[in-house]
């Protein structure tokens, strides 16, 4: 009772309690009630959301399978000089380990890591792993070379070295176009094989074209819709969300009839003679299609939280720049679009937040200059299984929204931003 | 002060109409002149009109019929912001993303005043009405009286000839409205500007008004200074919009030449009363008396018409005692009893009489 007992100068309730304390005992059952109303979703998004994503992003930095592989020669080879070739007891437990692998058959995927850093090394380690079996006593130095002459490269030796260290800046270099030599040493990829600052530029600057895109289409719209009478604004409405409920993939793929070579608009432009039918518009398996594809899928996005800002402008406050002399266009600039500005605010952190992450419509109408990093990513999930690569993308590209989400903040303020 | 129009009127409605849906007319057929200096009030219930009046002033609505001049130029197709007209809206309409000075200043940077101007005359504009040190707060920072007050400089920044107010002081609470209502008022006369002013509260139509035009059903029903308007309603709605009123419901027996008539109510008693609207024997008609315009047990012959009564609710008010009677068949009967210095005490469930002059007593239309 030490702490709910008041101290002098405090204020007390009328039983000499604190009033603190007093306070805190008497809401303590609604707050109790109001955690256990939360408790179910906070649950499931700690276990489908928030646990996955810490998974992920810990692939990214860590990745055990090298040591764990090679649990016999690692500690040995941790203490290698990284001077010519190693000793002889590193190559028996290395045999020892290649046998082990081969039977536990983990040695590919060690093989796979070690090949994400030194590419064609791959099939040295199966190869040797194939053949180890019969080598029953060493020396086994002489036998490994014998069965493969490439274990004489010491910078496979130094890769390897570095590969049992379980915690790795390897993907998040690889992720920025660069390497490790297999000296250890951070250099730029060679130009034919940097491709994801490249990808990163092409999301980003497609993705604000898209925000510029949606603004501009999207600002007309939402200014009718909120001005509009009610009869005809909720037709627009519905015109509005149709295709927001529509299947994403549904919309994507009349997209590509619409403008694939042999699409309407094509089409429709030959037979109107505006372009000759050898010269039809490559509008699609780009980067056009995907600007055009995803302007459309997200300008809902843009729309409804501008209509939701616009909807809360009173008409009276047009009535009275106008009242006070300003023509149309200066009471519209001076009043009507300061007082949008959360909303394109809102709207633009929206759509950029969705489009540089966008996978679906770039994967089906971008052809080869149109692919986005989320489609990269995906790639090395599913194709490449380089999860940690791809977990370090994704983290690159969640550090990228974090990154606005907080200059936003600062230079709007989230309290004002309104998506309805 | 202006109280009919002169020849020249500032403000000339004449035969407008407005509709919205082509079906029905929201204003029918108006026809008013608005001296300069002159403060008009448009006073009605919802929905009579007399916003719409307001927004074709303005140039917000246009006027499906007829012709609105200013200072004598038809501006039926004159834009809002090329009329030159200060207008107070319902809400204030103070710009939410700039402060107090900017809102301010915006009439007069759309002129194309240079800075220096402009801060000299926001600043001018502040003091007069007492905000001088609010200029650098935004308009959600200031309490609904000083919004107002600031609503009032912006209407007035620009020196126009005529301002407009939309039902300026309807969200504040009484005390500041009728403070604010004194404060407009002597704004208005001490700048000598013309105020055309919209509410639908009777009380402060009658504070500030040089002349009120009361609205009903797209029509002017009256338009008159505040007393006549109060002592000489023209009909039976005028009566019963403004001030409160007993109606006694007759039949015209008997008209005479002086201008009165004698009325012969429930109960058999006959009443003479002013034939304001009144012509014929046999009329039916609605006759308005002021609960304060009658007496409770008058001198013997004092005045010329009595009739018994009986007391049934005495209410206390401070200032007077409202008394409620049954007579000739109306138990709504009101007499306001000033509380003065040994006035007569009653009883409830007592009789009484009451007796009130014939002038007093106004035959108008049964609506």
């Amino acid at each position: 009772m030490s702490d709910t007992t008041a101290s002098p100068g405090q204020i007390t309730a009328s039983d000499g309690m604190s009033l603190k304390a007093k306070l805190a005992k008497a809401t303590r059952r609604s707050k109790i009630k109001a955690l256990l109303m939360v408790a179910p979703l906070g649950i499931f998004v700690l276990i489908s959301f928030l646990v996955p994503i810490a998974m992920m992003l810990t692939r990214s930095v860590y990745d055990p399978v090298v040591s764990e592989t090679f649990i016999n020669a690692g500690p040995l080879l941790a203490r290698w000089d990284g001077k010519g070739l190693p000793s002889e007891p590193v190559w028996e437990a290395f045999a020892k380990d290649l046998k082990i692998g081969k039977k536990n058959k983990t040695i590919g995927r060690a093989a796979t890591r070690i090949n994400f850093d030194l590419p064609g090394s791959r099939s040295v380690f199966t190869k040797t792993a194939r053949k180890i079996k019969r080598v029953k006593t060493g020396p086994y130095k002489e036998a490994m070379l014998k069965i493969d002459k490439r274990w004489s490269n010491p910078e496979l030796w130094m890769t390897i070295k570095r590969k049992l260290s379980p915690i790795t800046a390897g993907f998040y270099l690889n992720a920025i176009d660069m390497k490790y030599t297999g000296t250890g040493e951070i250099v730029s990829q060679p130009d034919q094989r940097q491709i994801y600052i490249m990808l990163f530029k092409r999301t980003l600057w497609l993705s604000f074209l898209v925000t510029v895109f949606t603004i501009i289409l999207g600002y007309p719209v939402s200014y009718l819709l909120a001005t509009l009478p009610m009869r005809y604004s909720n037709l627009l409405m519905i015109m509005v969300l149709l295709p927001f409920w529509t299947s994403l993939l549904v919309r994507t793929t009349s997209w590509i009839a619409l403008l694939q070579k042999q699409g309407v608009i094509n089409d429709l432009a030959v037979w109107l003679h505006i372009i000759s039918d050898e010269n039809r518009l490559q509008m699609m398996f780009n980067s056009t299609g995907t600007l055009i594809a995803m302007t459309h899928i997200l300008l809902p996005f843009m729309i409804l939280p501008l209509y939701s800002v616009m909807k809360t402008i009173p008409p009276s406050y047009m009535r009275a720049a106008r009242s006070l002399g300003a023509d149309q266009f200066t009471a519209y600039i001076r009043v009507y679009l300061p007082q949008t500005l959360p909303g394109i605010g809102a709207g633009s952190i929206l759509v950029f937040i969705l489009a540089i992450g966008y996978y679906i419509t770039p994967a089906l109408v971008g052809g080869q200059d149109g692919q986005l990093i989320s489609n990269i990513i995906a790639y090395h999930m599913q194709k490449s299984l380089n999860w940690g690569l791809a977990a370090a993308l994704s983290s690159i590209l969640l550090a990228g929204v974090l990154a606005l989400y907080w200059l936003y903040n600062k230079l709007v303020g989230i309290d004002n931003m309104s998506l309805g | 002060m202006a109280v009919t129009a002169s020849d020249k009127p500032m403000v000339r409605f004449d035969g407008v109409q407005k509709s919205y849906d082509g079906e029905t007319l929201v204003v029918k057929d108006l026809n008013l002149d608005i001296a300069e200096g002159e403060f008009v009030t448009m006073l009605g219930p919802s929905g009579s009109g007399k916003t719409t009046c307001l927004m074709m002033l303005a140039g917000f609505e246009p006027a499906t019929h007829g012709e609105i001049f200013l200072n004598g130029t038809p501006i039926n197709n004159v834009a809002p912001h090329k009329r030159g007209i200060g207008m107070v809206f319902q809400n204030y309409a103070l710009f939410p993303h700039m402060t107090v000075s900017e809102n301010l200043a915006f009439p007069l940077s759309v002129r194309g005043m240079s800075k220096a101007e402009q801060a000299e005359k926001v600043k001018r504009t502040l003091e007069m009405v007492e905000l001088p040190q609010f200029g650098d707060r935004r308009p959600a920072q200031l309490s609904g009286g000083q919004q107002q007050r600031v609503a009032v400089a912006r209407a007035l920044v620009f020196e126009p000839d005529l301002i407009l107010m939309d039902e300026p002081l309807g969200a504040l609470d009484k005390q500041l409205r009728e403070q604010m209502q004194y404060e407009i008022k002597h704004i208005h006369e001490n700048l000598g500007v013309t105020v055309v002013y919209v509410t639908h509260d009777q009380s402060e139509a009658l504070t500030m008004s040089d002349r009120i035009a009361v609205f009903e059903d797209g029509v002017i029903q009256q338009i008159s200074t505040p007393d006549d308007l109060y002592e000489k309603p023209q009909n039976s709605f005028v009566a019963h919009f403004i001030g409160e009123n007993n109606r006694l419901l007759g039949e015209v027996v008997e008209t005479s030449d002086d201008g009165n008539c004698k009325v012969k109510i429930e109960g058999g008693h006959v009443v003479s009363a002013a034939a304001v609207n009144v012509s014929a024997v046999g009329e039916r008609t609605m006759m308005s008396l002021r609960p304060e315009r009658v007496e409770i047990n008058p001198d013997e012959g004092s005045v010329p018409n009595v009739l018994e009564g009986t007391i049934k609710e005495l209410i206390y008010l401070g200032d007077h005692i409202r008394t409620r009677l049954e007579v000739a068949g109306h138990d709504d009967f009101i007499v306001k009893l000033p509380n003065t210095y040994g006035h007569k005490s009653l009883e409830e469930g007592s009789t009484a009489m009451v007796g009130w002059h014939t002038e007093d007593c106004r035959a108008l239309d049964v609506n």
